[in-house]
């Protein structure tokens, strides 16, 4: 059983045992606006929380994604490469980022719930 | 013009109208302005492209010369040929300084018995500072605060303004001229900062949101922000002071040399001419070329630019996605041996080499209206 949670940086975090997936919440993408570009990790990439793991380009800007904990890269969504439009139209859904196996699992469970992450962008 | 609270950036007249169409509103240049609305950058550079905008550029310095030596007198501190610019004409003109380098760039036009100058908001204190040093003999210097600049720009700007406005079709590209717009005394130029067809209308300020309001109602007409207005000109292959151009650049580097009208060339003039003359018969050591980015990653501002060995010869000064052109877009200095359509170079973007191509500017052929 899976369980979603979010980053204050504004990602989600799939969690599905050791494994995660990860993309940028609605909100995020509303902020970015038009998507155009997204620098995917490499597959088997060390990632460690809190450090770079992607960059998003809107029309406007870029902006750095966040490993939202330690581990690797197990896989990255190719469709992004050449429909990054998908992040703005699905952002939880086929706007995934990658996907990564975590070193630590508790390191992903004190981040917030659905419910505490929509409190936190109404705030 | 300005509204400007105890503390914060500037609001130009049209700010509440920004706030109730849902726009961005972000701190540019001293002003508070919409970087987009809730269509977003891509939608509003496509509506501008197809049908027709309206932008608020009223942070933009309106200034009029008057006076008996206005003429002489602007052109010690521009090389643009005033003395040759007929009435109801408009002139693109930079100031520059005593090595060459632009203070600013502006539009100039000769309204008969005095000249209008539009200048960029972030330097129009140090231009208007540096007129009022510079500028020789019987002339007066008028800072215009009470007028709004709006500009509507598209392939269907001119059907629009022509139901206002019937007569103001007629405007050629760069004419420059007083037009009455519904019941407003404004003062409407055919030019813009797109690449499109379009007008610069400047407008009485307690006037401008009832323009605005009544160019919005028509059909082809939605508003767009900065955002687009910056990939428009990107693609359009027009400089933005500050990026592009700068003190540091000189006006035969920029690829600016179609500003100097023959008469300024041969007679110099104007400040940093020596420079400019012997850079324009030996040829400048560096180039602004637009670059293509063979990728689909954009290359920004201040990425890295180098040769087949490895070596850095330039860097991107403005560059994005073009919306139109489908792909990223970016323009830059190189050394003038890289400098022809086609040279492959390698532009390092977070690290890392990706190819790109000098390309010819514009990325999107202009569409001005020349009669």
């Amino acid at each position: 059983m899976s369980e979603k949670r979010y980053t204050e940086d504004h990602e989600w975090v799939l969690i599905d045992g050791a494994d995660a997936v990860i993309g940028i919440s609605n909100h995020a993408q509303e902020q970015l606006g038009d998507i155009v570009f997204i620098d995917l990790p490499d597959v088997g990439k060390t990632l460690e929380k809190g450090k770079e793991a992607a960059v998003v380009e809107s029309v406007k800007a870029a902006s750095e994604i966040y490993a939202p904990a330690d581990g690797e890269v197990l896989e990255v969504n190719e469709a992004l490469n050449d429909e990054p439009g998908k992040v703005n139209s699905d952002p939880e859904g086929d706007g995934w980022f990658f996907k990564m196996k975590l070193s630590d699992a508790s390191q992903v469970a004190s981040l917030m719930d659905e419910a505490a992450y929509k409190s936190f962008i109404d705030e | 013009m300005d509204r400007t609270d105890a503390t914060g950036p500037k609001k130009t007249p049209l700010f509440d109208l920004h706030q109730e169409l849902g726009g961005k509103i972000v701190p540019f240049a001293g002003y508070a302005l919409p970087v987009q609305y809730p269509a977003g950058i891509m939608a509003e550079h496509k509506q501008t492209r197809e049908a027709a905008a309206l932008f608020d550029v009223s942070h933009m310095g309106q200034v009029k010369l008057e006076g008996a030596d206005r003429v002489a007198a602007l052109e010690a501190l521009v090389p643009a040929d005033i003395a040759g610019l007929g009435e109801g004409r408009q002139r693109y003109s930079f100031f520059t300084n005593d090595a060459g380098g632009i203070l600013d760039d502006l539009m100039i036009s000769n309204q008969g018995d005095w000249l209008f100058l539009v200048v960029n908001a972030a330097c129009k204190e140090a231009d208007i500072a540096h007129m009022t040093a510079g500028l020789k003999g019987d002339v007066t210097l008028t800072e215009t605060t009470d007028r709004a600049l709006l500009a509507v720009q598209g392939p269907k700007a001119a059907a629009v303004l022509a139901r206002l406005a019937p007569g103001i079709e007629a405007l050629k590209f760069m004419d420059c001229k007083p037009v009455v717009i519904e019941g407003a005394d404004c003062l409407a130029s055919r030019s813009g900062y797109t690449g499109e067809d379009g007008y610069e209308i400047s407008v009485p300020a307690d006037q401008a949101e009832a323009l605005a309001r009544r160019l919005l109602a028509e059909e082809e007409v939605a508003a767009a922000g900065l955002g687009a207005r910056d990939s428009l000109r990107l693609e359009a292959g027009l400089c933005l002071y500050g990026h592009d151009i700068d003190v540091t650049t000189n006006p035969v580097e920029a690829d600016l040399t179609w500003a100097i009208q023959k008469r300024r060339r041969q007679e110099g003039g104007f400040p940093g001419a020596a420079e400019v003359q012997r850079q324009l018969a030996e040829g400048a050591p560096r180039r602004r070329v637009g670059l293509l980015p063979e990728g689909r990653a954009p290359m920004r501002e201040g990425t890295e630019l180098r040769n087949d060995g490895g070596e850095v010869v330039g860097n991107v000064t403005s560059g994005g996605f073009g919306p139109t052109v489908g792909g990223p877009v970016a323009m830059g200095y190189v050394t003038a041996e890289l400098a022809a359509e086609g040279t492959a170079l390698q532009a390092v973007v977070r690290g890392k080499p990706l190819p790109c191509k000098v390309a010819a500017l514009p990325f999107v052929k202009h569409n001005y209206f020349r009669g």
